[in-house]
């Protein structure tokens, strides 16, 4: 049952001189909510680009189920298994229909209609399908893009930071969304952010990022109530000073 | 004389369709995959193509004229080479030519311009998504087609307006390349003025209607 989706020793990741990621080991299993939390600029974003094959590591080794890393580009069908929700929404200048069916129409799905209609029900939005998507408020321009990823039914969707600068009635509404896709579906969920709080309402594990090294994995419980990493226990009580 | 619908006139009217819809097209076809790629990628040299072609943007229509006459010419260097696929000087497709060199920059310009103006992390977005490198780069096409547009009004309009090159490399040949600026300059100076008007204003009517089906071609961009 606990099979393991990602798994990466030694990963790293170097822009010009400068190693921006250093990851000895980290296993990420199938079904889970993974939680990476990190002050800004630790590498969490840089490690979900690696996650998500928009970028190849450096060196070492990333394996993505069968697939394993080459430093070359992933093949698309590897691609098109994950996708990412980015902090800030990049809508296309079309409607909320059309940015939902997008990743449906380059795959060429054959149920698009009924597939953009359920995702849009999901995110509470049926009501504004037509509607162009750019007049949007911030937290409906993040269901659009919440939508966009779910309906692909990818198996790994990766979330950076997604409800930064969101209203707390919609933070509600996309913990909500994501909890309910893990649960229902099953599917694995890498969540990045510097809330503290929403790693722990969300993730079955954590991870703590600083400066692109994981300081400590752990369930939820013990990354909270027991850290073993004294940085882990200062940075759960907002001392970490950066 | 322009409802009656005179031979000669419809003769002119149809050549200057008949230079511009084919230069427009040429153009279209090596500027916006230019004015892509250039707006897309970073490359060694790529600095100096821009400038290039920012000069090109403005180059005197005329310089492009005696560049391409030069040519063509039977002492020239692709003239002399008679070579089916060279076309010769005072023909259509000699205007064709010099038409091409003297828009694609501007098709080519603008339509970078309006591609380095989309959110450069939309290409991230739909990779993330699933698209292809190609399909990528059509998405963000997408976003820029308001100004890919407007890159083809500029080229057509610096087609449909030109005089100086066409005049030199078409020779202005009554039945032949004879075009509406062309035969404006002719009738003004003999003082046809009349005609000289009416020419005008079909060649406005002509621009007007393409600058129209060009916007609507932009669909629902404009709409609020
Ligand atoms: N494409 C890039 N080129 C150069 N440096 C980068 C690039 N992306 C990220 N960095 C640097 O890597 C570090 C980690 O960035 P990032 O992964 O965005 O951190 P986080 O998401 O945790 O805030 C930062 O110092 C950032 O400046
Ligand atoms: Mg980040």
């Amino acid at each position: 049952m606990n099979a393991t989706v990602y798994s990466l020793e030694k990963v790293s990741k170097t822009y010009g001189s400068r190693e921006v990621l250093r990851v000895d080991f980290l296993e990420i299993q199938q079904g889970e909510i993974f939680a990476i939390v990190g002050p800004s600029g630790a590498g969490k974003s840089t490690l979900l680009r690696l996650l998500d094959f928009l970028e190849p590591p450096t060196g070492g080794q990333l394996r993505f189920k069968d697939y394993s890393a080459n430093g070359g580009r992933a093949p698309l069908e590897v691609r098109r298994r994950v996708t990412t929700v980015f902090q800030r929404p990049v809508l296309l200048n079309t409607t909320v229909y059309g940015n939902v069916a997008y990743g449906l129409k380059i795959r060429g799905d054959k149920e698009v209609q009924r597939k953009v209609k359920e995702a849009l029900e999901q995110v509470g939005l049926s009501e504004l399908a037509r509607e162009r998507a750019r007049l949007l408020s911030g937290g409906e321009a993040q269901r659009v893009a919440l939508a966009r990823a779910m309906v692909i039914e990818p198996e790994v969707l990766l979330l950076d930071e997604p409800t930064a600068n969101l209203d707390p009635y919609n933070v509600g509404l996309i913990e909500d969304i994501v909890a309910d896709l893990n649960r229902k579906r099953g599917t694995t969920i890498v969540l990045v952010t510097h809330n503290v709080f929403q790693a722990k309402r969300l993730a079955h594990r954590v991870a703590l990022l600083l400066e692109g090294k994981v300081v400590e994995v752990a369930p939820v419980r013990d990354f909270f109530e027991a850290p073993r990493d004294p940085r882990t226990a200062a940075f759960v009580r907002g001392e970490m000073v950066y | 004389m322009i409802i009656s619908g005179d031979p000669a006139l419809m003769q002119i009217v149809a050549v200057s369709l008949q230079v511009t819809g084919t230069a427009l097209l040429l153009s279209t076809l090596v500027g916006i995959p230019l004015g892509s790629w250039l707006g897309l990628t970073r490359f060694l040299g790529r600095r100096l193509i821009i400038v290039l072609l920012y000069t090109g943007m403005g180059f005197p229509p005329v310089v492009v004229g005696l560049f391409v006459y030069l040519m063509l010419s039977r002492s020239g260097p692709l003239g002399a080479l008679d070579f089916p696929l060279v076309p010769r000087l005072f023909t259509v497709n000699a205007m064709v030519v010099a038409q091409v060199i003297i828009s694609f920059p501007l098709v080519a310009g603008f339509t970078m311009a309006a591609v380095m103006g989309v959110d450069p992390n939309l290409r991230q977005q739909v990779l993330s998504l699933g698209a292809t490198n190609w399909q990528a780069t059509l998405a963000v096409l997408m976003e820029a087609r308001l100004g890919v547009i407007v890159s083809i009004i500029a080229g057509f309009g610096s087609i449909i307006s030109e005089v100086g090159a066409v005049m030199m490399v078409g020779g202005n040949i009554e039945g032949a390349t004879r075009v509406l600026t062309t035969a404006i300059v002719l009738e003004t100076r003999k003082g046809n003025f009349d005609l000289a008007m009416a020419l005008g204003i079909i060649l406005l009517s002509l621009s007007f209607l393409a600058n129209v089906i060009m916007l609507r071609l932009q669909g629902r961009t404009f709409e609020p």
